[in-house]
């Protein structure tokens, strides 16, 4: 690492050390704010890394993150809790891939239809085994608390970003810039795309599994139809296209507005989060296309061009 | 006898009831320029993606020094040594022009990265005229900068058989000047290269051997002054008229 980018990390260090401290200095209500926001941060910025690039809109979310939810269901009475979100990230991971491998050859569209179909079908075949077995839900009761998760998953945003930015710097972050410019090329100049594309795609599978599993001591009692609901694939699509995908720092930006305004919403009106979805939707597809990464990169144009033009 | 790097034998292509080639067959030795003409819609592009794997031939085989590459995706027939470039130029629009030369350079034939990797782009940049134009993003290139970029990004991967489709069409006629003279280069530091051409000027000048084609099939083949006096030849470029 040059000095250079020594300088540039510097108050992204700051900033996540200072997030350490917030359980300190946050009461319940705020702590619990700041654990979804750690929790959509780890969804979107890997949500991100993936779709970014390569321009496919996953709606697999809810599919990877019910499935460590289960494992954390299954697992926390026998295994230390540590290795919960392990064995969940590497069951995401390789249902990740396999889903790419099926899926990645489609064209866009049929890919979005598939990824939303992917965690109804994990959603059925999980009541589908439950119904052989005589059970219902189940109850997760850990002595976890909302600050040992938040810290759990702050951990895991801090490894994504750390992810992001290896890839960033890497010859696979180098051909999926290509990728997603043009395919064709892409191909001509020797880069197996699809194999590319499915390895990005394993890193949203395993860190939404990974939430899955740190976040179900939060629910207590998990069944099929809460883990794997459809909504968290929206909201993190709409975060991440909000705070934009161009930057790594993008879906942070996009988190932070959004939670507090979604919770805003659900206490005034709990009716209308939906409408929000929509409303928030279309901001972004009239007003913000790029999200604030686009706005931000306008703003600096127009400084540089010294505000003439 | 210099060493055959490409064999294309009996390769046919069928787009549902459409056969765009038919029963190709011609050879391409090492240091050869090798022309493929033909009025529009003869199969010329079709021919040359099968090389590249953009299409897999219905039939025949491609080899290139023994490797089989019909059927391959275009990424493997490029790691072993195809390069090209596309009839309507195709640039990375969100990449900067070195690093749309250096993509050619870490995924295929030859690979570098880093540091090395740019510095091979920008000599190459240096190598096809576009020293001065390096800064620019690659929206703002003159037409024949961005077959230029093109180009580069071709050969960064060394390639052992190059594929222009139509590199030349196009240009105005002092950058045709330009730009034969730029082939030519190519030609003298002894690559081998497939060049797809309308202009008679830049085949005359270019090629050591032509393959004529005309409805997807060969009608004639040898040095561009035998196959462009050949009467068939003549009557497939002036009357469109004839069938089979
Ligand atoms: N992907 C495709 N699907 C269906 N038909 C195709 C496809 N590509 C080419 N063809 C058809 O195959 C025939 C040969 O086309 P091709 O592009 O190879 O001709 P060409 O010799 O390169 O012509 P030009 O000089 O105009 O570039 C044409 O009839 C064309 O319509
Ligand atoms: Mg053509």
């Amino acid at each position: 690492m040059s000095g250079q980018e020594f300088l540039k990390a510097l108050p992204w260090v700051a900033l996540l050390i200072a997030a350490v401290f917030v359980p300190f200095v946050a009461g319940p209500y705020w702590l619990s704010m700041a654990t979804t926001m750690a929790m959509f941060v780890v969804l979107a910025t890997s949500w991100a890394l993936f779709s970014g690039p390569t321009h496919y809109i996953s709606l697999a979310t809810a599919a990877f993150f019910g499935v460590g939810t289960f494992v954390t269901g299954l697992g926390f009475q026998t295994l230390p809790f540590w290795m919960l979100p392990l064995i969940a990230a590497g069951l995401g991971g390789i249902l990740a891939a396999l889903v790419g491998m099926v899926t990645l050859r489609l064209s866009g569209v049929y890919f979005v239809i598939f990824t939303l179909g992917l965690a109804e079908l994990v959603r059925q075949v999980v009541t589908w085994v439950q119904n052989q077995t005589g059970q219902r839900g189940m109850y997760v009761l850990t002595s976890i608390t909302e600050r040992d998760i938040y810290w759990m998953l702050l951990g895991l945003a801090a490894l994504v970003y750390l992810a992001g930015w290896l890839i960033g710097r890497s010859k696979l972050g180098f051909a999926l810039r290509i990728i997603g410019n043009d395919e064709t090329v892409a191909r001509h100049v020797g880069i197996d795309t699809a194999l590319a594309k499915v390895a990005l795609f394993t890193i949203p599978g395993m860190a939404a599994a990974a939430v899955g599993a740190m976040l179900a001591p939060r629910y207590i009692y998990i069944e099929p139809s809460t883990a794997f609901a459809p909504l968290l694939s929206f909201q993190v699509v709409i975060m991440a296209l909000l705070g934009g995908t161009g930057r790594l720092w993008g879906p942070l930006a996009g988190v932070i507005p959004f939670t507090l305004l979604w919770e805003f919403i659900t206490r005034q009106a709990p009716n209308q989060t939906l409408l929000l979805l929509g409303v928030v939707f279309l901001l972004i597809v009239y007003v913000l296309p790029g999200g604030f990464v686009g706005l931000w990169a306008r703003i600096r144009r127009r400084f540089h061009q010294g505000g003439g033009a | 006898m210099s060493r055959t790097v490409l064999q294309v034998q009996g390769v046919t292509k069928r787009f549902g009831g459409l056969v765009a080639v038919r029963d190709m067959s011609f050879d391409v030795t090492e240091h050869q320029v090798m022309g493929i003409i033909g009025p529009n819609g003869s199969g010329k592009s079709t021919m040359i993606n099968m090389i590249s794997g953009l299409f897999a031939p219905s039939e025949g085989s491609i080899r290139l020094n023994g490797a089989d590459l019909a059927g391959l995706p275009a990424h493997k027939t490029a790691r072993l040594g195809v390069g090209r470039t596309f009839q309507l130029v195709r640039l990375l629009p969100e990449l900067s022009v070195v690093e749309n030369v250096v993509a050619g350079a870490v995924f295929g034939h030859r690979r570098t990265w880093g540091r090395t990797a740019e510095l091979h782009a920008r000599q190459l940049l240096d190598r096809v005229g576009l020293g001065g134009a390096i800064g620019l993003p690659v929206s703002s290139l003159t037409y024949i900068d961005t077959k230029r970029v093109e180009l580069a990004r071709a050969l960064a991967g060394d390639p052992a058989v190059l594929l222009l489709d139509e590199w030349l069409a196009g240009l105005n006629p002092t950058e045709l000047a330009t730009g034969i003279d730029l082939v030519r280069s190519l030609r003298d530091e002894g690559r081998t290269i497939i060049l797809v051409e309308h202009v008679m000027d830049a085949i005359r000048s270019l090629c050591d051997r032509c393959v004529v084609m005309s409805s997807g099939a060969k009608i004639a083949q040898g040095t561009p002054a035998e196959v462009l006096s050949d009467p068939g030849v003549i009557r497939a470029y002036l009357g469109e008229d004839e069938d089979a």
